[in-house]
């Protein structure tokens, strides 16, 4: 049994299908990129998994268990961290532990335990306009990662990012994963960053997933400027290139 | 030749840039000082000329500030109207803010309930006080009804529209943490709000020196209202003119009061926009 199932999900907002039947499994552990154009409905996708917004038809399971509305077993990253400005960076990350009912002095102590994860002890005590776009970011996945979820899900979290910022994360990300081997689920439009970062991408367009692409790169994938340079990672790159164009060809005409 | 003018044109872009450092370096209350002190200079240069039932100037209003203090009849009449004022006032914050957070939250409320505090924000309050003294007598109930009623309307408003304006993502924050509706309510909603609330809570001010003043007229003539029009009535002007800037100088300062607890309460608002409210 697979750890997190999506079985044929489907949203329709009136007479527009957003999603029109939307499966697949994911193993535990595993990271799944969900690419594809602006309107494929791949956040819509991720959105209905952590339970923000409901199917109209179908259901998601993980860990076996069918899910309706939010829970703690997955942890959402928003695509602009989405902090909140009067908490420090301490206190944001504590904030799923909180509504999770944790108390002190666990709270800070398993806060603190993610902070340094993320590596943004000096900035402990910073309001989150202290921060710059990256560390919000950190401070982002720390607060998921904290209340300890099953699946991790990622709605473009890096989109808002500069490039040089962005690599960065992606080094922090696949070095996190490596740690704690979390199951991930992430939205994003970025070839790069699916070949880098996942290990299955399913391509998406009209609301359908069009083709899944095994990435056979191996794990830990510490050192990137090999995997930038590795035969793997331009065939894959090329190969999901070509299925975002096939698609939108084929929807062009 | 050429390092002359070289020269030259280093001096004119220091002198430049002397400048806007003149215009920049000045601390604001200087030049508030000096304005008010300009402006109250001229008042007494211009105001002596004026016929003494017409107009008056600062000096006679001094004067008679300290005619007014000696005789008691000040202070008396300013514990008369900050009473009704603050009860008034006070409780229009603790229902107001309250009612506007559970009318932007909630659909239903807000469907059922938000056109009568439109209604009640846009109504003319002051045209009711006469029937408001049939219900509330002449005393100190219906002046704290009369500022009630003028400020709570303008504290629900803003701390209602407040909520709307919380952005949708913050919220879904605490839908994906599992909030509860109560721990969405105090911890986002309520702290993402708050610059509403203080302005709703300034705005509230203005509005109750105003219900306070016009009830103080209307009813039982007495406070700083009853002096207003006593003086008036007697073409006393200086000693109209005392109530009237003092209640002037009281709206300001609680106003300032306002903005000070709003860095008290959410110090993370003026680090944000970089500048202190006024």
């Amino acid at each position: 049994m697979a750890h997190l199932e999506v079985q044929n999900i489907t949203k329709s907002f009136g007479t527009h299908h957003a999603l029109a039947g939307v499966s697949f499994n994911v193993e535990k552990g595993d990271v799944v990129a969900l690419i594809g154009p602006s309107g494929c409905g791949k956040t819509t996708a991720l959105r209905i998994i952590m339970g923000l917004e409901t199917a109209t038809s179908g259901q998601v399971k993980v860990a076996g268990r069918p899910v309706s509305g939010c829970g703690h077993d997955r942890g959402m990253v928003f695509q602009h961290a989405e902090l909140l400005p009067w908490r420090n960076t301490l206190s944001n990350i504590g904030y799923g532990l909180e509504m999770k009912g944790m108390k002190e002095p666990e709270l800070s102590r398993t806060a603190m335990h993610y902070l340094e994860l993320v590596g943004l002890t000096l900035a402990k005590d910073r309001r989150p306009h202290q921060l710059s776009g990256g560390m919000k970011q950190r401070v982002g996945i720390a607060r998921a990662l904290a209340i300890d979820p099953e699946v991790l899900l990622m709605d473009e979290p890096f989109g808002a990012l500069d490039s040089q910022t962005r690599e960065g994360l992606h080094g922090e990300l696949l070095s996190i994963h490596a740690k704690t081997q979390k199951t991930i689920i992430f939205v994003t439009h970025d070839l790069d960053e699916a070949v880098m970062l996942a290990d299955r991408v399913a391509v998406m367009h009209a609301g359908k997933i069009s083709q899944i692409i095994p990435i056979e790169l191996e794990r830990p994938r510490l050192d990137m400027r090999a995997i930038r340079t590795s035969a793997e990672y331009s065939k894959k790159r090329t190969l999901i290139w070509e299925a975002l164009h096939d698609a939108g060809v084929s929807a062009a005409a | 030749m050429t390092t002359d003018t070289e020269i030259q044109a280093s001096a004119r872009v220091e002198r430049r840039a002397g400048q806007a450092s003149w215009t920049t370096t000045v601390p604001a209350w200087v030049i508030t000082t000096l304005s008010v002190a300009v402006a109250t200079g001229l008042w007494e240069f211009f105001g002596r000329d004026v016929n003494p039932l017409l107009g008056t100037y600062p000096s006679a209003i001094i004067k008679a500030f300290f005619s007014m203090l000696q005789t008691g009849r000040l202070q008396d009449a300013l514990i008369q109207s900050s009473q009704p004022f603050i009860v008034g006032y006070i409780v229009a914050a603790i229902v107001g803010i309250p009612v506007g957070l559970l009318l932007g939250r909630y659909r239903i409320l807000e469907s059922a309930l938000g056109i009568y505090v439109t209604a009640g924000y846009a109504t003319p309050l002051i045209a009711l006080v006469p029937l408001l003294i049939l219900w509330f007598g002449l005393g100190f109930m219906v002046k704290a009804v009369v500022v009630f009623l003028l400020s709570f309307f303008p504290i629900c408003i803003n701390t209602w529209f407040g909520v709307k304006a919380v952005p949708k993502t913050m919220i879904e924050v605490g839908t994906a943490f599992c909030a509860s509706q109560t721990a969405i309510m105090r911890g986002i909603i309520l702290p993402a709000t708050i610059p509403y609330i203080m302005a709703g809570l300034r705005l509230g001010i203005g509005k109750a020196v105003i219900g306070i003043v016009i009830a103080e007229f209307l009813t039982a003539i007495s406070g700083l209202g009853g002096i207003i029009i006593t003086s008036a009535n007697s073409f006393r002007t200086a000693e109209m003119f005392v109530p009237v800037i003092l209640i002037m100088v009281l709206a300001v300062a609680l106003t300032a009061l306002v903005g000070w607890l709003e860095k008290y309460v959410a110090p993370w608002q003026s680090e944000i926009t970089g500048h202190d409210s006024v």
